[in-house]
């Protein structure tokens, strides 16, 4: 039988703030929003940073713009559904378009590790090609640098933006407000388990696709039927949870979710099971959040039905007083519970 | 999704929470022992549901939080040697130590790989061997860590590489066992458990022999209990229909994974690679015989003596009350550090660092309940 010989009731000394930078930094959780909210926003401050938007709305001799940029450090740089090159392009288009403006110009930074095959490189390129093409943007500045070998990882892309915001809707996180319905454009968790799946070598019966996609479309067809859109926010790595819990900050509300409501295609929710993973934390290449008014709820998710990637847009929750940045769900046995921002890394490195 | 979406009906388990309120005439106090199932139980609510009368105690079935911090340290210097690849499960990797042999400001994994260590992610102990295999000029090392579940999975890639000569593998082994837990529980002074919930999943691998003596020495209903709402629902359900009909046997709600003898070929392996020695629990004290260490014959395996570690000692020293915790004698929101000094960017103690630990499940779906964390919460 067990005999307790002793019980010390003590635990370690806390840990001190990290000096080193931690993968954890770049994860799109909690580490990440304290890098900025530490080092870098106090450091730049300015009127455009501090909307703490996907991008910056700038006006300039009376043209009203959006300027971004992503940097994409994707392994494996091939997954399922897309590789690094569709996402460079993607990424920011889709940023652009969360600030409601029309995609533009892109600009592109290559970063290339020495030794890598040429025909890599032409994949990639050809993969930018295609999704600008289709996007209908140009890329028209860029650079190329070679770093020696172990010191890159293939390849990394930093890519910017420039959109035209032909409206006068004003899309931020400021403009939400308690009673705003939450639409989500689709399934979550396919990019992130895609990446997964092909990084650890694990196997699914159907091989999951990464749900990677420019999302201009849907986003100007909400403009085009003058829907009015208080904020919209794309998905990405710290998936639903961060995007929610970043606009609920920013805005100093609450977003309250059914759980019911949040569609996770089978596949995705098995192998989360098998992994121990939470869909609400995977990343996403094409999803979005739209917040409305109530009264533009059901229009806004009939027009969005209509567009193909987002065509499984669902109503998912509302914003409601306070506790301000505080995200809660409603689970499918009816009890309510925090949904919070992941501390550290779920999937190290997907974009 | 099959066999998950049944076991979570919102209907199926309202007809649950009906009736074990038709039964229940007094309070009772119910230990779940696995920390899957605390983190099942508070992410559903499913206390919430429960008659005001009802009391669950989360119990100390959270390998991650009991895994003793001299043995994090052992970890942290093997990962920080240069000709290392330490090998571990992802949770590991937050567990703060009490040392920083790399330099780097965090005591932890993590840290260690930040500052240049070669920390990997495995999912299959056998990932571990292969990296060995494929790497013969350098050691690989696995941190096996868990309950009775993961022995044989831990057990196996050892039993492997002595089989084929892989001589650059080796494991750091932190192993318990529920059982001996359980005792250790129900012989404290302070114990107010009256009833538990056993884990499924370590069932599923030693069956639920072992604990029908526990529950007629110590007159308390052991439950086996799968993960899902309804597996906890219904195994509160035997558990307090035991307790209000004053029984103290051992039922098995599990039945669709665990047998009363358990899967035998695991058990056999197991026994070939392990035996069963005295350890420490972090937050609780040293139980006798309560752990798994490597058997003579895998000696060779263990990372301890490979990397000359098997003397080191470390103190613990904080106002962390997780044994009053992993005891069920406390709730995490009863201690003055939760969710202030103590959280999971910056635990005090191991409860909080893994998702499975009663505090971080605490912090991560409860903090709405207290005004003053939600303050420290919108501060972000």
């Amino acid at each position: 039988m067990g005999e307790v010989k002793e019980f010390r009731l003590q635990c370690p000394v806390p840990l001190n703030d990290t000096d080193h930078v931690q993968l954890a930094h770049g994860g799109g959780g909690r580490r990440m929003h304290e890098l900025l909210e530490g080092l870098l926003l106090p450091n730049f401050s300015n009127e455009a940073l501090l909307e703490r938007h996907d991008g910056a709305t700038l006006t300039i001799s009376g043209a009203k713009l959006a300027f971004t940029t992503d940097s994409y450090v994707v392994r494996p740089l091939f997954f399922p559904g897309g590789d690094i090159g569709t996402l460079a392009i993607n990424g920011t288009v889709n940023d652009l378009a969360m600030c409601g403006a029309r995609p533009l110009y892109l600009s592109s930074a290559l970063i290339l590790e020495e030794g890598l095959p040429m025909e890599t490189l032409r994949r990639v390129v050809e993969s930018m090609r295609l999704s600008a093409a289709s996007a209908n943007v140009q890329l028209v500045t860029g650079d190329t640098k070679v770093v020696d070998k172990g010191k890159g990882d293939g390849i990394f892309i930093n890519t910017a933006g420039i959109g035209v915001i032909e409206h006068d809707i004003s899309i931020s996180p400021k403009n939400v407000r308690p009673g705003d319905a939450i639409l989500l454009s689709g399934d979550i968790g396919r990019h992130g388990i895609a990446i997964m799946a092909v990084r650890e070598g694990l196997s699914f019966e159907n091989a999951i696709e990464s749900d990677c996609a420019t999302l201009w479309e849907p986003v100007k067809a909400l403009l085009d039927a003058c829907v009015e859109i208080h904020c919209l926010r794309d998905l990405t790595r710290g998936g639903l949870s961060s995007g929610l819990i970043e606009i609920a900050e920013a805005a100093g509300v609450r977003c309250a979710v059914n759980e019911a409501d949040i569609r996770v295609r089978e596949e995705v929710a098995g192998a989360c099971e098998i992994l121990g993973l939470d869909p609400l934390y995977l990343a996403n290449e094409g999803r979005f959040v739209a917040f409305v008014p109530e009264h533009e709820a059901e229009r806004a998710v009939d027009i969005l039905r209509n567009v193909d990637v987002s065509s499984q847009a669902t109503r998912i929750g509302r914003v409601v007083d306070g506790p301000a940045g505080l995200v809660t769900l409603k689970t499918q046995l009816g009890t309510e519970r925090i949904v919070d921002m992941l501390g550290g890394e779920q999937l190290p490195r997907i974009c | 999704m099959k066999y998950v979406d049944e076991y979570r009906d919102p209907e199926a388990a309202q007809q649950y929470v009906t009736a074990i309120r038709g039964l229940v005439t007094r309070p009772w106090t119910i230990m779940e022992i696995c920390g899957g199932q605390t983190h099942s139980i508070v992410k559903y609510g499913i206390d919430e549901l429960l008659p005001k009368q009802i009391t669950l105690a989360h119990g100390p079935g959270c390998p991650v939080c009991v895994t003793p911090v001299e043995v994090i340290d052992k970890a942290l210097q093997i990962a920080a040697q240069p000709n290392v690849i330490f090998c571990s499960f992802g949770d590991m990797l937050r567990v703060p130590g009490s040392i920083n042999p790399a330099n780097s400001s965090g005591s932890d994994l993590l840290s260690v790989k930040a500052a240049g260590g070669d920390v990997h992610i495995v999912y299959s102990p056998m990932d571990a061997v292969k990296i060995a295999q494929q790497n013969p000029d350098k050691q690989v090392v696995f941190f096996a860590v868990g309950f009775e579940t993961t022995a044989p999975a831990n057990a196996m890639p050892v039993h492997y590489a002595k089989q084929n000569g892989v001589t650059n593998y080796s494991v750091l082994v932190s192993h318990v066992l529920v059982p001996p837990a359980m005792e250790a529980i129900l012989s404290s002074p302070t114990n107010c458990v009256q009833g538990f919930l056993a884990a499924g999943h370590v069932c599923t691998v030693m069956g639920y022999t072992e604990y029908e003596p526990i529950a007629m020495k110590y007159r308390v209903p052991i439950v086996v209990t799968g993960f899902e709402p309804l597996d906890l629902l219904q195994g509160i359900y035997m558990c307090i229909l035991q307790l209000e009909q004053g029984r103290c046997g051992v039922e098995n709600q599990y039945a669709r994974a665990v047998r009363r003898e358990g899967n035998r070929p695991a058990q056999e392996l197991v026994a070939k690679v392990f035996r069963v020695v005295n350890r420490k629990w972090r937050g609780i004290g040293e139980i006798s015989q309560s752990g798994l260490g490597l058997a003579a014959n895998y000696a060779d395996f263990d990372a301890e003596l490979r990397f000359g570690l098997s003397q080191y000692t470390a103190q613990e020293d904080s106002e962390c009350i997780s044994g009053l915790i992993m005891q069920g004698a406390k709730k995490p929101e009863e201690c003055t550090a939760y969710g202030n000094r103590c959280t999971p960017d910056h635990p005090l103690g191991a409860p909080m660092v893994s998702s499975e630990g009663a505090c971080a499940a605490y912090y991560r779906y409860r903090r709405l309940r207290n005004k003053n964390l939600v303050e420290v919460s919108s501060r972000g």
